[in-house]
Parts: C-alpha cells; sequence; structure tokens
C-alpha cells in the first residue's frame, strides 16, 4: 500500500545517513585540532583534483551544513513520508509532487556540495554576507529548502483529501504534529530566502556592489531560530507519538500533546532577535520582546518533559514496575531505539537549560560566540535530534527495507557511547566556553592567544569527542550491515502508534482547527519582527562590497 | 480541557520560575547597568579607514582622554587584525569602545568583561566597561573571518 513511500522514504533517509557519516568525521578532526594535533594536511591528500577537504575551516563548513541542514532536513522529510499516510492511513495523493521533491533535494545538495568540497564556499552553514562563497553554494541551498516545501505540498494535499474524505473527525496526531511541523518550516524559511534571493545572490553576481550584513542577520535569524525548532519537534512526534508505544505506556495527555505542537507554532518565529542579543543594529528593547517570547517558548518544551515522561511512567509500571523510581529500570532498555531516544532526552534536560540561559537577554553576554554555544547545540540537535533520529532508524530501517537490525547489542553500546561522548564533550566546551571565553568555530590549535589553563578542557571535550566518532561507527556500521544482511524479520515492523491514556477526554474542536492558531502565528509574527524589519528596509546600507573567501 | 492535577501544579511552578529569572534580568539591566549594544549610527565601511573618520586615525590616536579616567576607542577589525592591537588605561577609568568592521562580518570579546560584540561592516557596535583590577586582558575575533581567524586578538592592558 505504500510502496512509493517506502521508496521514497528509503532515499532520503538513506542520504541523510551519509551526509551525517561525511559531516559527522569532521567533528573528531575538529576536536583533535584543538588540542594541537592537526590531520587537516594529511586529509587534504586524499581527494580527487580540486575535491578535498584541506582546512579546519572548509572542514567545519562541510559539518555544519551536512549534519545540521542536510542530516536533518532529509532525515526529517523522509519521517514525515513514512509516518503521515501511514497515520492517517492513507497514501499519499500526489506522489509525483513528493517525488519531484526528492529531486529537487539531491540536485540542490550536490549544487551547494561541489563548492564546499572544491574550497570555494568555507563560509559555514551560516554563510554571514559580507562573506560571499561561490553562487551555487547558494543557489544549492535554495533548492533544498524549496524542495522540501514541495514535501509539504504533498503533505498537505494529502491532508486536505483525508479532510473531505472524514468529515468531523479529529486529525490522528502523529499526522497533525508533522503536518504543524512541515506549516512552521514553510513560514519561517521566507526569512533565509529572502536574504538569499535579495541580499545574497544580486551582490554575488555582481548586480549591486553591497549588501547589508545587519539586514542579512535579521533575515537569517528570523529562520535560524524556528530551523531548531524544524529539527526538535520530528523527534518530539517519536517521543509523544511513538515511545510510549515502544515502552509499553500510554499517552499521558494527548490534548497537551496537541497544544504543545500548536504553541510551537506560535511561538517557534517572532523570537530570532535572541540569536542577534550583541548585534549593532537591532534596538534594545526588541531585543528584551523577543526574550520574553523565548521564555514563553520554553513553556511548551517544559509540558513536553511531563507529559512524555508520565507516558513512560505508564509503560514502566505497566513492566511491573513498583515505588516511585522502580518503573524506570523496567523501561524497554534493551532495546537500542528505545535507550536511544531515552538517553536524548536526559542530555536535552542539559540542552534545555543552558538554552535558557543563551534566551536571558544580557546573560547572553556572556556566552555569545564562545564554545558554550557549541557546547549546547551538541546537546540539543546533536542529541535530542541526532540520537533520536537515530534511535528511530533502528526500528524503521528494519521496517521498510524487512531486514532485521543486525545487532541489538551494537545498538546499545552506540546509544550508550554516543550519551557518555556527548556528555564529556559539552561538559568541557560549556566550561571553556563560559569560564575561559574561549570562541567557537576557531582553530583553537593555531591560535597565540590560547591559554594553559584551558588544556584539561580541551582534552575531555577532544575525549568526549572521539568517543563520539566511535559511536558513530557503531551506528552506520550497524545500518550498513543490516541494509546488507539477508536476514528478513519475521513479522513486518509496524510504525509504533501511542494510543492515548484517556481516550474518554477527546479532543476539543479548537485543538484541531488550523485558522484561529495560523492567524495568531502570522499577527504574532507581524507584531516581534514587523517594526523592525521596515525601520531596517527604509534604512538598508548595501555600502558593504566584503570579500570572497576562500 | 484536562489536565493532571500535578502536571497543573508542574506548569505553574515553572511559570513561576520563568518570571524569577525575568525578575533578575531586569534587575541586572536596570539596577546593575549590564546593557546589550543598541543602534548607534550607521556607517561605510569603504571609507571607515580614511579621515575624518575615527577609525581612519592611527593606531596612537584611537583612544582618546575625554575627562580624567574617562576614555573612548575606536577599534577597527579586518581580516585578520584589530587596529589598535593595543589599548592601555590606567586601573579605574572607564572606557566606551566604538566597534565597527571594514570588510566582513567579526566578533569582539574582551575577556574579564561583559564586553561581548558583533563588529559588523556598516554599523557602530558601543559597549562601555570600567577598570579596576590591573593586568593584561585578551580580546579576541569570535566570529569566523576566514583563513586566519583565530589569530585575530589584540590586548588592554590596565595600569596599576
Amino acid at each position: 500500500m505504500y510502496k512509493s513511500e517506502n521508496r521514497m522514504t528509503a532515499w532520503f533517509i538513506g542520504i541523510a545517513m551519509v551526509a551525517l557519516f561525511i559531516g559527522g568525521s569532521m567533528g573528531p578532526l575538529q576536536k583533535l585540532e584543538h588540542v594541537g594535533i592537526n590531520w587537516y594536511p594529511a586529509l587534504s591528500r586524499l581527494g580527487v583534483g580540486s575535491v578535498r577537504i584541506s582546512t579546519y575551516y572548509q572542514g567545519l563548513t562541510a559539518h555544519g551544513v551536512l549534519n545540521a541542514l542536510v542530516w536533518t532536513t532529509f532525515f526529517i522529510v523522509g519521517f514525515f513520508t513514512y509516518a503521515i499516510p501511514r497515520s492517517l492511513n492513507k497514501p499519499l495523493t500526489h506522489r509525483r509532487v513528493n517525488q519531484i521533491a526528492l529531486i529537487m533535494m539531491i540536485v540542490g545538495l550536490v549544487m551547494a556540495a561541489i563548492p564546499i568540497l572544491t574550497g570555494l564556499a568555507s563560509v559555514l552553514y551560516t554563510f554571514y554576507p559580507p562573506m560571499k562563497a561561490n553562487v551555487f553554494f547558494y543557489l544549492g541551498l535554495v533548492l533544498v529548502v524549496v524542495g522540501s516545501w514541495v514535501a509539504g505540498w504533498g503533505f498537505y494535499l494529502t491532508y486536505w483529501r483525508w479532510r473531505k474524505d472524514n468529515p468531523g473527525e479529529k486529525t490522528p496526531f502523529i499526522a497533525l504534529a508533522s503536518i504543524i511541523t512541515m506549516v512552521m518550516w514553510q513560514i519561517a524559511t521566507l526569512g533565509v530566502a529572502v536574504e538569499i534571493l535579495f541580499l545574497i545572490i544580486p551582490w554575488v553576481l555582481g548586480w549591486t556592489d553591497g549588501t547589508d550584513p545587519q539586514l542579512a542577520r535579521t533575515f537569517f535569524w528570523f529562520t535560524g531560530h524556528p530551523l531548531v525548532y524544524f529539527w526538535l519537534l520530528p523527534a518530539y512526534v517519536s517521543w509523544y507519538g511513538m515511545l510510549p508505544k515502544q515502552a509499553g505506556g500510554k499517552l499521558f495527555s494527548e490534548q497537551l500533546a496537541r497544544l504543545v505542537f500548536w504553541l510551537f507554532l506560535v511561538l517557534s518565529i517572532p523570537v530570532g532577535f535572541h540569536h542577534q542579543f550583541v548585534d549593532p543594529g537591532v534596538p534594545a528593547g526588541w531585543k528584551a520582546i523577543h526574550a520574553v517570547l523565548t521564555y514563553a517558548l520554553f513553556l511548551p518544551s517544559m509540558l513536553t518533559a511531563f507529559t512524555v515522561v508520565a507516558s513512560l511512567e505508564v509503560g514502566g509500571r505497566a513492566r511491573g514496575g513498583t515505588g516511585l523510581l522502580g518503573w524506570i529500570p523496567k523501561l524497554p532498555w534493551g532495546n537500542p531505539s528505545y535507550a536511544a531516544q531515552n538517553l536524548a532526552m536526559i542530555l536535552f534536560v542539559f540542552g534545555g537549560i543552558g538554552g535558557l540561559t543563551n534566551a536571558s537577554y544580557n546573560l547572553n553576554l556572556a556566552v555569545h560566540n564562545t564554545a558554550w554555544v557549541p557546547g549546547h547545540f551538541h546537546l540539543t540537535v546533536g542529541s535530542a535530534v541526532t540520537l533520536t533520529f537515530m534511535g528511530v532508524a533502528y526500528w524503521l530501517v528494519p521496517a521498510i527495507s524487512g531486514k532485521q537490525l543486525f545487532s541489538r547489542r551494537m545498538g546499545l553500546w552506540q546509544a550508550w557511547t554516543w550519551f557518555v561522548g556527548m556528555l564529556l564533550m559539552s561538559n568541557g566546551l560549556h566550561i571553556l566556553g563560559l569560564n575561559f571565553g574561549a570562541p567557537r568555530r576557531s582553530a583553537l590549535g593555531a591560535a597565540p592567544y590560547v591559554d594553559p589553563s584551558w588544556n584539561p578542557m580541551q582534552i575531555e571535550a577532544a575525549i568526549g569527542g572521539i568517543i563520539l566518532g566511535i559511536s558513530g561507527l557503531l551506528f552506520f556500521g550497524n545500518i550498513l550491515a543490516t541494509a546488507l544482511s539477508r536476514k528478513r524479520v519475521e513479522t513486518p515492523v509496524e510504525m509504533p502508534i501511542a494510543e492515548p491514556l484517556h481516550p474518554e477526554y477527546g479532543t476539543p474542536a479548537w485543538l484541531d482547527n488550523w485558522r484561529p492558531w495560523l492567524v495568531t502565528t502570522i499577527l504574532l509574527i507581524l507584531v516581534a519582527y514587523g517594526p523592525v524589519l521596515v525601520s531596517m528596509i527604509s534604512n538598508i546600507n548595501l555600502t558593504s562590497p566584503g570579500a570572497v573567501i576562500r | 480541557m484536562h489536565i493532571d492535577r500535578y502536571e497543573r501544579w508542574y506548569l505553574y511552578g515553572a511559570i513561576a520560575l520563568l518570571l524569577v529569572f525575568m525578575l533578575a534580568l531586569a534587575v541586572s539591566s536596570f539596577a546593575f547597568g549590564i546593557r546589550v549594544p543598541a543602534p548607534y549610527e550607521k556607517v561605510d565601511p569603504r571609507t571607515i579607514a580614511t579621515p575624518p573618520s575615527p577609525w581612519g586615525l592611527p593606531e596612537e590616536e584611537r583612544v582618546r582622554e575625554l575627562a580624567p579616567g574617562r576614555y573612548e576607542a575606536y577599534v577597527l577589525g579586518q581580516m585578520w587584525q584589530f587596529t589598535p592591537k593595543l589599548i592601555t588605561v590606567p586601573k579605574g577609568s572607564t572606557v566606551t569602545f566604538y566597534i565597527t568592521s571594514k570588510d566582513i562580518q567579526h566578533g569582539f570579546k574582551l575577556s574579564g568583561t561583559n564586553l561581548n560584540l558583533m563588529a559588523l561592516p556598516g554599523e557602530v557596535s558601543v559597549l562601555t566597561a570600567t577598570f579596576d583590577t590591573p593586568g593584561t586582558f585578551n580580546f579576541i575575533c569570535h566570529e569566523y573571518c576566514g583563513t586566519l581567524h583565530h589569530t585575530m586578538f589584540g590586548q588592554l592592558v590596565v595600569e596599576e
């Protein structure tokens, strides 16, 4: 019934994993460079023609783009291609649309990857103008983003058909949450699209002499914050909608789960200034307003912590756990899909606390652009999201391929080594940033201002990074062996769907009605961004010619 | 809408915690004067390093004493250095930094202070700090700016 969807999912997820493999492999090299072990000269000898990674910053660009943009976007679209039709119990109505999306995203990926791998776009994944890269880098990124929009349109068409065929029925939770995520992404990416189409490409092609870096940053971070929720919400789809089933539990509060996703639609976008607290051109009062909105955005995640843990507790107790905490060991820790996701949640607690710090207006002065920031985001996108996606892969790859997971033990080792490696690395990075003011995105092994007092934390972070590298190898080895294996699953793997603990509560209409939420979303964006954007655009300062960065 | 009793109390607690944090931030901002940068003026990076621009003055003249213990410093970032690279002030002085870039985005972080800024071409970043502790403090670029980004730093010396 879902043959076409399965094939597309396989492509999306396969490409995502190759991206994570290449992008991730840069990680240990970066950590080693920081402690004075520079493998980039050796790495630069492994290449074909001009396709080679020669410098720390070129590798870091690949690391950011492939991990934070490609691994995530491709996995998410693939995951949703698998999950939405099954949740609606309806195959995609316009398969061609989603196939076109896949092709656009692949073409865009190749188009952006070539400049990166040939050293023509070492501008990191934020590509802040007026650093200038090869035009195809930007065009490729646009194509990947627009391709993801097209995938969304395919989902919306299917959903629209489902609503017509099922009048009065509440949207199934997994489908609703996934579609909300895509709609939020559609609105959010308008910022970076405007930045690239109007401020970057005309300037790169020489149609204008200069660009406006402050306005460009503002458009970028309009997208940049909701970007992290585009990454996180699919993990929440698994934690709310699938994991409780895997744990033998039930979704503790389906109403709150739905509310959480609507709140993310409304609050993910009008908060971007918290990435710009030390920008010169954004007014301090508006920075404060975005800080307050970001605090509000913290609440749906706090709700998630309670509801998800409560849902898992239902499972732990159903499996025989008693007493205050006795349900915890009774959870299916022997299932790598479960272990990875539960460990991801624990790491996310630290990531969330750090995120609150970053959002705290003037407190940001203590941490902006220091190593604290990668410490934070490796716990969030690098763990809450990535380790969860790995956990999902442990059932999704068998589901699509019909093959048994090659090794359950390897999966467990992988999840736990990621956990330990990440604790070590992010602890080191946080302290380096906050206590020592070490900068992020810098080849510290060659920096003259590094102090010997930084060494213990540098070494801790490097050890963590190497353990993460080993964990990565365990993951890819296991998945590759699964794909190549001949052992088929005994019974076909089905998508886990968590049932509500209290189906009798039902779903109030306002939690299944798009219009009020969409209107509120747009209004809040206009309020939070309108005045500043109008002011910045009317005083546009296109005087920065910038420089080509190799 | 049904909310479990424990979850309801948990949510009240979360909201209370956030309100306490916001209060702390308001106090630190208004009572302690820990401010984030705010818009100052727009400039043209193509002419920023030529007189009569204050960033066009020779390095020795970029730090001005306005009154005893009260200074202004005009710092210019470029690939891959700050000018001036060395700033010397007496202990107890208050210095207002005016920072911009003549080419691409740079960062500026002065250790031992809350001075953490972006240096964007076309914009001026302004923050003030008081230096009560003698010593040598590094200011580094923390926004990637190309091949030798990691060598871009200067020093502030606070003299006894």
